[in-house]
């Protein structure tokens, strides 16, 4: 197997996002093996800033694209640069974040140089060689062996909160190498950013989420799992019956046409586990219902259940939470 | 107006204000099915198909385009097996005006490359400024397909779109896509790939009406080898080789902690700090 693994890395604002540093530690998993060299690549605006702190983590180099067409994202210009810094080093592999950014711009550049792209991996091997991921498939209910017929180059998007952190390299540095921002052609432009209001937690990325259904009965009540959320340091999640409601807005709906999460805690309030919930979060490594029917199905996936009412579980859990913590 | 392998003298005598909408469509098991893998493979024997949800969202959005704009073609497009059929006659039933069917046997998503460049040729023959796809298929989630297929069409796409306005002259689009921590607004010329999220629109039911009128509309069939393409042709454009599918053994079910509310909430707290170690 020839050459070098390359990481897209992502960021956000003044920061590089969680996930970059879980490519990171993905790309050596599979770099190891092979004895292959793992780079990295940080597009757009403040990427020469952080290109110095992804540099202190286990990669050789780091190459940076900023320029003024780079600002925002677009398909087409970001695909554009990291196509032609591929056909310059030519990697064997790339890894995406499974992330809004990573899975728009590695399927354009699949498209773009007809290459493979496997998506939403969970697993990753080296198999003497030959790279194999697994990934969910059927919403969870089955998992896929999945290699690239073409094994000269591909693409593999890899779901957050799977792989651990990189931890910085022992002393060594990265080389910071800038690259050629020429974007070509953009036709499909972003015009602005709406964000949304307050420092929004990013489900798809934090380690503990405590989640709501119908049997929150309504909005007033989602306080209760905000205040354990916060105790915890984890994000709100809800099922779609709570977002149909209105008690809670879309972005923080987990399922099948909502996000799906893999946290190391899932703690479900008052959500029965229809399959369409379970989608998004049958992968997560601790479930823990809490639900007033012993029967809902949600207790058939849990790990860990708590059959009665949340109004009288969900406070005491904040209670005894905030004591160890504080 | 653009048309997609027509010269601009056929579409010379088109009204100046009608536009071309196709929605590419797919057929995946229902989320309800319980999966049986055969072989490594989904055993489809019993499993109940229905349209691709997210599809749904891009049915209902053509139908509101063309309920705005009069002058609307519907056309859908769909890649699978006989019984893939049936979701071009459920489109149908709710307002699209024609569709094709490019049958194919195995073809079934999980490559989305080798899908969008069958879909691609198809799409040369047909007429289209705006290409409507579902942002992923609930079978394979692989979230590529209408993304991949822009590319090999050369045209702009916007993804996982909340929200699309078209300018009154059809020639640009003004898209909601969702990202983390926020939306982008993207402005695109038409034609461009635009692939539907939640929250675009609500879909509708099919009407009598709509159900009873599906007899009158065109399906057509075209095989893969109507499209140029051998056998060899569409093997050397796989991308990706699915090596085996298995389901995962049952998971025993949750260890349900008994007392009190405020007794089982404390051995809960211990419980994932010492047993499950996640916090
Ligand atoms: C195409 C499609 C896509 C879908 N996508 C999604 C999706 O992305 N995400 C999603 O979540 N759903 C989705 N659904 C909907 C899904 O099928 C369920 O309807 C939904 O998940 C139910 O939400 P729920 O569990 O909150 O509500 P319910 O099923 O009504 O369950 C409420 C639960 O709360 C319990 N409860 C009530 N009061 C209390 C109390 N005081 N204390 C403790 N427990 C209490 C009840 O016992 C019950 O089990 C989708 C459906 C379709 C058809």
């Amino acid at each position: 197997m020839p050459g070098k693994i390359l990481v897209v890395g992502e960021m956000k604002g003044d920061s590089l996002k969680k996930v970059t540093l879980e490519l990171v530690s993905a790309a050596n998993l599979i770099a190891r093996d092979g004895g292959l060299e793992v780079d990295a690549v940080l597009v757009g605006d403040g990427s020469r800033k952080l290109a110095s702190e992804l540099a202190a983590y286990p990669v050789k180099t780091v190459y940076v694209a900023e320029s003024e067409s780079l600002k925002n994202y677009s398909s087409e210009g970001y695909s554009s640069v990291v196509s032609n810094l591929m056909k310059e080093i030519s990697p064997y592999g790339v890894l995406f974040g499974q992330t809004p950014f990573g899975s728009d711009l590695a399927s354009s550049i699949s498209g773009k140089l007809g290459v493979g792209f496997v998506s939403d991996c969970t697993g990753l091997s080296n198999e003497g060689g030959k790279l194999v991921v697994t990934r969910p498939v059927f919403g969870g209910k089955a998992s896929a062996r999945v290699s690239f017929r073409n094994s000269s180059l591909c693409l593999m998007g890899i779901r957050p909160n799977v792989f651990a952190v990189a931890e910085k390299a022992n002393g060594a540095k990265a080389a910071v190498k800038e690259i050629s921002g020429e974007t070509g052609q953009i036709r499909a432009k972003v015009r602005e950013v709406l964000k949304e209001v307050g420092e929004r937690i990013e489900l798809t990325e934090v380690k503990i989420i405590v989640s709501g259904g119908r049997g929150m009965k309504g909005p007033e009540n989602f306080p209760l799992l905000e205040g354990l959320a916060a105790a915890l340091g984890g994000a709100v999640g809800a099922s779609r019956a709570a977002v149909d409601a209105g008690w809670i807005d879309h972005s923080h709906q987990v399922g099948q046409t909502g996000k799906v999460v893999s946290p190391t805690l899932y703690i479900a309030c008052g959500i029965s586990g229809a399959v369409q919930h379970l989608v998004g979060m049958s992968s997560s490594k601790c479930i823990v219902a809490v639900n007033k029917d012993p029967d809902a199905p949600i207790f058939k996936f849990a790990d860990y259940g708590i059959v009665g009412d949340l109004f009288e579980v969900l406070p005491v859990l904040k209670e005894e939470l905030s004591k160890l913590i504080h | 107006m653009w048309r997609l392998g027509t010269s601009a003298a056929d579409s010379f005598d088109r009204g100046m204000d009608d536009m071309n909408l196709l929605v590419v469509l797919k057929q995946v098991p229902d989320t309800d099915a319980q999966i049986r893998i055969k072989d490594g493979k989904l055993d489809t024997s019993g499993v109940k198909f229905v349209v691709n949800p997210y599809d749904e969202f891009a049915i209902e959005e053509a139908l509101r385009i063309k309920e705005k704009r009069g002058e609307v073609k519907i056309t859908l497009l769909t890649l699978g097996p006989k019984r893939a059929v049936e979701a071009l006659k459920s489109g149908l039933a709710l307002g699209a005006d024609e569709a094709f069917h490019l049958v194919h046997e195995t073809i079934d998503g999980s490559d989305p490359y080798l899908s969008a460049f069958v879909l691609a040729k198809a799409i040369q023959k047909l007429e289209a400024d705006i290409i409507l796809c579902g942002k992923q298929g609930i079978d394979y989630y692989c979230e590529q397909t209408g993304i991949i297929l822009a590319e090999l069409l050369n045209l702009p796409h916007v993804a996982v779109v909340t929200k699309l306005e078209i300018s009154d002259d059809g020639k640009q689009v003004t898209a909601h896509r969702e990202i983390d921590g926020g939306i982008e607004v993207v402005e695109s010329p038409v034609p461009l790939v635009v692939t539907a999220q939640k929250g675009l629109n609500e879909p509708r039911y099919a009407s009598l009406k709509g159900i009873m009128a599906v007899r009158t509309k065109k399906i057509e069939e075209w095989s893969l080898q109507s499209l140029g393409l051998t056998p060899d042709e569409i093997s050397g454009q796989a991308r990706v080789n699915y090596e085996s599918v298995t389901t995962p053994p049952s998971k025993p079910p949750a260890k349900i902690i008994q007392g009190e509310a405020r007794d089982a909430a404390r051995e809960l707290v211990k419980i994932l700090i010492e047993e499950a170690k996640v916090i």
